[in-house]
């Protein structure tokens, strides 16, 4: 009855989001105020809908109804509740339904927050994400049913893939698509913008808000990601260039680019029509990013249940989607017009500049995920293209990227001196080169690379305080009063910057210094590396809910002194097959990495051991790039009460952008 | 996923029963073994380097690695044994060929292109938007408006 | 207004691309000893260990090669196939027991039927490794001068064996 239920609200809900596309799309062409005006209901109501319809393969995963051939597939009575519920996007279906209820949230979102933007801006951005909620709708409806039946009715269900049973699954997917649904706002307001041929910085001012708050969601998500694959896999790695992990980091990187180009656009009323393009360019990776895992094109460890004919279906949305954004940015860009004028060296050259770099970062990314279906189609053989292609394109892209990072900040609108900038910078890039240079002989390795990551990560903190004090000289009053003067906006961009930085300083330490060792072991035998020394008493037995699980029992000690036992496990679940759980000493200069392999003849077992140093400082420096993001977020201009947004909408336009805009025009 | 593992299953069963660990016989030589293994790809899981995996061909074939680098050959030997049996594939690192061009040269030359687009752009907006200075009246609006947005920035 | 078309442009190459990948198998990694010799090897014999199988004295025949192994679930579906593909007496068959323990392997082909004229015996898996072989069961087709002119990615099937590999077994054997 309730999986029924379920159905039904999302055949409701398609019809629903086909009126929040068709009247407010059409009305805002012909002016229709009453059509217009659907927009807001009909969003709020598909919203409702699809949150029904969710509620309903809730209560079947909880209530263990495998007569639900997709509760059947992902789930078993006795995986632990907390698991039964993130199962429902343990899969493709129901992680499908999933999309389309974030999707919900964000266009219930933009219909409450959208009282400042006018009727036909408001439409066309809700109707454009309607045509996406279609889509999506449509997909599961015809392809996809997660409420599909299941005659006879198992006793028990397959259980979900060991490797999902984890509070990863919980958390990564819902952030993640928090991130890739977010940027459909700013794809549609992109579209919004050239349906209605006209583009200017308050248009920008209106869609950063959400593009950075979708930028923030995938910051998190991706890490998220990565550090699950960290502890949850077993080898100690957080990134493989896999193409789902790809498919993830390509918007994320063109998100990236479109929140600098919004800035610039807020700011100077210029790039219009790359900020356009950035957006559609973002979104549509998202979806191609869908496309990918689900359409058994790539092998990948993430990819959902391959099925060519749900490939087609996704392919033809995203020919329709993308292919009808282009065509109109094609048509109607020209409209948008110019903007504000600069200099070939001021703050907007240096920030296309980056734009460049990262949509070309992007793109290499994409060209090596996809290079190897494209020789194969063509019939010029198969070939891989892994790690090693990415490391040594990816990287060297990067780095221009991140010299710019340093210099931006400090460079002046429309017009700025190359002299002055080095004048003002020269401490700052002496201490970079000397750190990059130094730094790891003290350490005790030199290598060019990790001589270029510290130098980098040197440089970007050195610029920053350069820029922070400069800027603290110019604000009048005591020293706390400055540091409390200085907008959000501007305190997010040097945590951002700052994140980065920690980042590669991870990367860096991590990839140079990181030591293992692979040994047999038996019971009483041990093993040494950085100081650390890994005792292996023993393995015992020990249940779990649905597992057995054999924990190896190690004893780490430093310097004589035992610190602490760490239990790397071996599972044997019973439906779904083995898994290895990796042990680790979490710590914030380094972690030490155990897990299980093999058992061997006698007592004796496979172990690994690593020694990782820095390497949460991967994960600590994209926190610190989404918490950048978010002190951007909540700046004073967009907390701006009710009342004031409405004297300021009410009064001439008087912003800082229009007032250049008009000198510049003649 | 569960129907991928199925899939893969059906199609290539693994061994059931695992082989001794034999101990690495020498750091320099394992070092030297792992270093090649990372750039090599697993065959059967294939998201996983040679070095990473624990699927059976991948132990044999770093045992294969372990031996060869014993018995003298060099790095481009080791490979190339591995490459005539398995193709391309095996290969994490794509051979520069001229099939592969345009992948290990095509975003230079992507960047290279975007720059000398941005640098004409740039050049010849500046011609299209031609600056008129301020009015006298138009100044002060400017200064009213840049005391209101005193504490706004980049 | 060609100029704001170049994005289109790229996205149509793309999605004729994604478009073509749909009918592709990304995960089967083709044979690069196809149309090259097959490895020479000898190992001693599954059911007669003192017996040795030299693929040398193969030279002057066009044999099928099949790796199975006692442990390979996929190997249960193409027995019955490779039993009466053997019963036909078309072409011979000799197999090649991978990475097994021999008395299961000898108990495989007591439950199940023998269709090999003999098995070589390949603990180790190194001759496997020679082959090629990421799998099992991979079955290869060799011709009079010990060339590999095909290779069976997964259990065999009646189409495959229909439309591809007799066709071309009766091809080598004129």
């Amino acid at each position: 009855m309730i999986p029924e239920l379920g159905n039904f609200a999302l055949i409701l809900a398609l019809l629903v989001s086909a009126v929040q596309f068709l009247f407010p799309i059409w009305g805002a062409a012909r002016g229709n105020t009453s059509w217009m005006a659907v927009a807001r209901p009909a969003a709020r109501a598909q919203f409702l809908l699809v949150l029904t319809a969710f509620s309903c393969l809730a209560y079947a995963f909880l209530h263990n109804d495998f007569s639900v051939l997709y509760v059947a597939m992902h789930s078993n009575s006795k995986l632990p509740s907390a698991f039964q519920f993130a199962a429902i996007w343990g899969g493709h279906e129901g992680s499908l339904l999933l999309w389309t209820l974030i999707l919900g949230i964000w266009s219930v979102a933009v219909s409450y927050f959208s009282r400042h933007l006018p009727a036909d801006m408001m439409a066309r951005v809700l109707g454009v994400m309607g045509f996406v909620s279609l889509g999506f709708l449509l997909f599961m409806l015809l392809t996809s049913n997660p409420f599909e039946r299941l005659i006879p009715v198992p006793l028990d269900g397959r259980d979900l893939n060991p490797l999902l049973q984890d509070p990863g699954l919980v958390i990564h997917p819902p952030m993640l698509y928090m991130g890739y649904v977010g940027f459909s706002v700013a794809f549609a307001f992109a579209i919004s913008a050239l349906l209605g041929g006209k583009l200017d910085a308050t248009w920008a001012r209106w869609s950063r808000p959400w593009t950075t708050v979708a930028w923030i969601f995938l910051t998190i998500g991706i890490a998220l990601g990565s550090g699950w694959a960290y502890y949850e896999l077993g080898w100690g790695g957080w990134w493989f260039w896999d193409p789902v992990e790809n498919a993830s980091f390509m918007p994320w990187l063109l998100g990236t680019a479109l929140i600098h180009s919004l800035a610039v656009t807020e700011k100077r009323d210029s790039f219009k029509s790359w900020t356009v393009l950035l957006a559609i360019g973002a979104f549509s990776l998202s979806l191609l990013g869908t496309f990918l895992v689900r359409s058994g094109v790539l092998t990948s460890v993430h990819a959902f249940a391959t099925d060519p004919a749900r490939g087609i279906f996704i392919l033809a949305f995203l020919v329709i989607v993308i292919g009808t954004s282009l065509v109109l940015f094609a048509w109607r860009a020209p409209k948008i017009g110019l903007g504000g004028s600069f200099e070939l060296v001021s703050r907007e050259s240096f920030l296309l500049s980056n734009n460049i770099l990262l949509a070309v970062a992007a793109t290499s990314v994409l060209l090596g995920t996809l290079y190897p279906l494209f020789l194969d189609a063509l019939g010029m053989g198969k070939i891989s293209v892994g790690p090693p292609y990415f490391d040594s394109v990816f990287v060297p892209l990067m780095i221009p990227a991140i010299f710019l990072m340093g210099i931006g900040p400090l460079a002046r609108w429309k017009k700025t001196s190359l002299p002055e900038l080095a004048v003002r910078l020269r401490w700052a890039f002496a201490a970079a080169v000397v750190t990059g240079l130094v730094l790891p002989f003290v350490l005790g390795k030199w290598t060019p690379l990790i001589s270029i990551g510290f130098l980098l990560a040197a440089w970007l903190i050195a610029a920053g305080l350069v820029g922070l004090r400069d800027r603290l000289t110019r604000t009048p009053g005591s020293f706390f009063a400055k540091l409390g003067a200085l907008p959000r906006s501007y305190i997010g961009m040097q945590l951002a910057h700052l994140g980065v930085a920690v980042f590669i300083i991870g990367v860096t330490v991590v990839k140079g210094f990181q030591t293992e060792k692979d040994v047999r072991m038996n019971v009483g035998d041990t093993v040494t590396i950085a100081d650390y020394r890994f005792k292996f008493n023993g393995v015992t037995d020990v249940p779990g809910p649905n597992y057995r699980a054999w924990r190896g029992l190690i004893e780490v000690s430093k310097n004589g002194t035992v610190i602490r036992e760490m239990h790397p496990e071996k599972r044997a679940y019973f439906v779904s097959g083995t898994q290895t759980e990796a042990a680790i000493d979490v710590g914030l200069f380094r972690d030490l990495y155990v897990s299980l392999g093999e058992p061997v003849s006698g007592n004796a077992w496979s172990v690994r051991v690593y020694y990782k140093p820095f390497i949460d400082w991967i994960w600590a420096g994209c926190m610190l790039m989404a918490l950048g993001g978010i002190f951007a977020v909540s700046d004073r201009r967009y907390r701006l009460g009710a009342r004031a947004q409405q004297k300021i909408a009410a009064a001439p336009k008087v912003t800082r952008a229009a007032l250049v805009t008009e000198t510049s025009r003649s | 996923m569960n129907r991928l593992i199925a899939l893969l299953l059906v199609l290539f069963s693994l061994p059931t029963y695992s082989q001794d660990t034999p101990p690495p016989v020498n750091a320099a030589v394992e070092q030297r073994m792992i270093k090649l293994a990372e750039e090599l790809r697993c065959l059967v899981c294939q998201n996983q380097s040679l070095a990473d995996s624990n699927s059976g061909l991948a132990e044999d074939l770093r045992r294969e690695i372990r031996a060869m680098i014993v018995a003298g050959k060099k790095d481009q030997e080791i490979v190339d044994f591995l490459v005539q049996r398995y193709g391309d594939f095996v290969l994490y690192r794509p051979p520069v060929r001229s099939t592969t061009m345009l992948l290990w040269f095509g975003p230079f030359a992507l960047l290279l292109i975007g720059g000398i687009a941005l640098y004409l752009r740039v050049k010849r907006r500046k011609q299209e938007i031609v600056d008129t200075p301020l009015t006298k009246e138009e100044r002060a609006r400017v200064n009213a408006a840049l005391n209101v947005n005193a504490g706004d920035h980049a | 207004m060609m100029r704001y078309a170049w994005p289109l442009g790229v996205f149509i190459i793309l999605a004729v691309f994604l478009g073509l990948g749909l009918k592709l198998k990304p995960s089967e990694v083709p044979s690069p000893l196809i149309g090259k010799s097959a490895p020479i090897f000898s190992l001693p014999q599954l059911q007669a260990p003192e017996q040795i199988f030299a693929s040398k004295e193969m030279l002057g025949k066009v044999w099928l090669l099949n790796v199975w192994a006692s442990w390979c679930a996929a190997c249960r579906e193409e027995h019955p196939l490779l039993v009466e593909l053997a019963r036909a007496g078309i072409v011979p068959i000799y197999g090649l027991d991978y990475k097994d323990k021999r008395e299961d392997g000898l108990g495989w082909l007591r439950d199940r039927g023998n269709p090999y004229t003999a098995t070589a015996f390949d603990k180790a898996g190194r001759v496997g490794i020679d082959f090629g072989v990421y799998g099992v069961p991979e079955t290869f087709v060799i011709d009079r001068k010990g060339v590999i002119r095909y290779k069976q990615i997964g259990p065999l099937t009646e189409e495959a064996l229909a439309s591809k590999i007799l066709p071309l077994v009766r091809e080598l054997q004129k």
